[in-house]
């Protein structure tokens, strides 16, 4: 493999469906070997890029490549290269866990596969229910079986469209550690979520999607380091009263916690020291730093749509 | 060809795991036809100088049950996919348009087979029947079956809910079907009908395979045998065009 070769590259591609623009001149080139995150509110435009990077949608303008195969002239080796783990509960009723599995894996050609797929079975605790009709199966254990079914080829590249959406804390931690598991050897992993923390701890790089335009593009230490607000301490008081001095720093007074804009560690000093000088006791103390969350909400809401 | 082979076998198995509503239900009710149609025609009926009408009805009766299984194979593992949103395996897999097409329509034409065959072989308990060319009846089952795979798959793909479908069946399939002299031979039509019976493509498949029986048909199996092929190639051309690009598959 070229060592520069994008894992996923995308090329001013945009969807329209009528007047409504689902997504306009995306450029992203996601690298070989990245934990990537695409994020953005309901309706942002993630699943139709998704989509066409997988070949379920057709772009109205604009290339995407996987591996550098072309999605639409290099269908087969395009896809042959992605494993795409769909939003949606799907599943197909006449079949066992496992016959799912192994049909999975032959549409990508694979015959006698059944090393790797008892592999996958164990890896993501399938294996009791491998022989259980899909139609059995709980909400968790069904998405389970879509990731498996997305890694029977052993795609280099991952998609992941909201792994994580109503499913319980400990299959939630199971799937990420598999596929952290996956991203240490080489799989390039995209994920969408709306749990941001997940995207925090886990992604290399993240994009921000509204209205079907990127509007921020860089490593997730990047964006948060970028947020030039956002630090600030918590505070409970013992007498509930701020010193004058202090007021100015005042954000907000919810629930008995004064909580104080700082610009710096150096501006907890003279807090405190304020505080000292009126006898005041601190009952509770939490430095806030600004995490994705806050990116998230800050971009949103500054990146308003241009006036028609 | 291994993609092209597991999805065949998917097919295949997804009517074999439900063979008694796939294969048994529409065996018993087309023999439940020639019980009716027996009683109640056999003595008044001659349609072929020396054959009985009971003897000339089965071979119309085993293709309508190939015909009507064929396209129900296809256009419900079609919209049932499309609908249950599974249709997704396969259109995020390497598996070509024409890898798709030939694995529906193949297993379209077991099933067709295995329900007219059962029907065929009951028959045989009861009553005898010359089979005297039985490659041309072979011939235009096969290909029958296909036609009917191929509009099954163009049914499925076409519809977006389960009642566009049963109109497709039952405002398209069913009259073709019906009108197509599964009942009857088009002689006894009045002259009117009998030229309206001959813009019927089912009439072609019918005669044709019925012509495998008795070596005597309404029309010469060659011209049939052409124009069913044509059929097939018009009929096949079209889905496959719907499968590349993706029309209600790929958005």
């Amino acid at each position: 493999m070229h060592p520069m070769l994008p894992a996923i590259e995308v090329k001013q591609v945009s969807k329209c469906y009528g007047s409504l623009c689902a997504l306009t001149d995306i450029d992203l080139d996601i690298h070989a070997g990245e934990f990537f995150a695409l994020l953005g509110p309901n309706g942002a435009g993630k699943t139709t890029l998704i989509s066409i990077i997988a070949g379920l949608s057709h772009a109205n303008s604009g290339s995407v490549r996987v591996m550098g195969h072309d999605v639409t002239t290099q269908y087969q080796q395009a896809r042959r290269n992605l494993g795409v783990v769909p939003q949606e509960l799907v599943f197909d009723p006449f079949f066992t866990v496992r016959e799912t599995l192994f049909i999975q894996s032959g549409y990508y050609g694979i015959k006698g596969n059944a090393d790797w797929i008892d592999e996958i079975i164990e890896r993501l605790d399938l294996a009791d229910k491998a022989n259980v009709n899909m139609r059995a199966l709980s909400g968790g254990m069904k998405r389970r079986v879509l990731v498996a079914q997305a890694l029977v080829h052993k795609p280099p590249v991952i998609i992941l469209d909201e792994p994580t959406a109503g499913v319980d804390v400990e299959l939630r931690q199971t799937l990420w550690n598999f596929i952290q598991q996956l991203n240490q050897d080489g799989h390039t992993i995209v994920l969408t979520t709306h749990y941001l923390e997940e995207a925090e701890t886990l992604c290399h790089r993240v994009a921000m999607l509204k209205a079907g335009k990127i509007i921020a593009l860089d490593s997730t230490q990047n964006l948060i380091g970028k947020m030039t607000s956002g630090n600030s301490l918590k505070l409970r008081l013992l007498p509930d009263t701020l010193p004058p001095v202090l007021q100015a720093l005042q954000i907000s007074h919810h629930n008995g916690m004064y909580e104080l804009k700082i610009e710096n560690y150096a501006h907890v000093e003279f807090i405190l020291a304020s505080l000292r000088s009126e006898n005041n006791q601190i009952l509770e103390m939490h430095l806030q730093q600004p995490d994705l969350e806050d990116v998230f909400v800050n971009l949103m809401r500054n990146h308003r749509k241009p006036a028609k | 060809m291994t993609g092209f082979l597991t999805l065949l076998y998917k097919e295949l198995l997804r009517f074999w795991k439900v063979g008694f509503q796939t294969i048994i239900a529409p065996m018993v009710s087309t023999l439940l036809y020639l019980l009716i149609f027996f009683h109640v025609l056999e003595v008044h009926t001659q349609v072929y100088p020396g054959v009985a009408y009971t003897t000339f009805l089965i071979p119309g009766l085993v293709m309508m049950a190939v015909i009507q299984n064929a396209f129900a194979n296809s256009s419900s593992s079609m919209i049932q996919s499309k609908i249950s949103g599974n249709i997704v395996f396969v259109l995020l897999s390497p598996l070509s348009y024409r890898a798709i097409f030939f694995a529906y329509i193949l297993a379209s034409i077991v099933r067709g087979l295995l329900v007219g065959l059962g029907v065929y072989l009951v028959t045989l308990i009861f009553f005898d029947i010359p089979l005297l060319l039985p490659l041309w009846a072979l011939l235009f089952v096969v290909l029958g079956s296909a036609i009917l795979g191929a509009l099954g798959l163009i049914a499925g793909i076409w519809a977006d809910k389960f009642d566009q479908l049963a109109a497709f069946q039952n405002f398209i399939i069913l009259p073709f079907t019906f009108l197509s002299g599964v009942f009857y031979t088009i002689h006894s039509l009045p002259i009117g009908w009998q030229y309206l019976s001959h813009l019927n493509p089912f009439f072609y498949m019918i005669d044709g395979f019925r012509y495998g029986f008795f070596g005597v048909s309404d029309i010469s199996p060659y011209i049939s045998l052409m124009i069913v092929a044509i059929c097939l190639m018009v009929i096949s051309l079209l889905a496959i065009r719907m499968l590349k690009i993706g029309y209600k598959l790929r958005y």
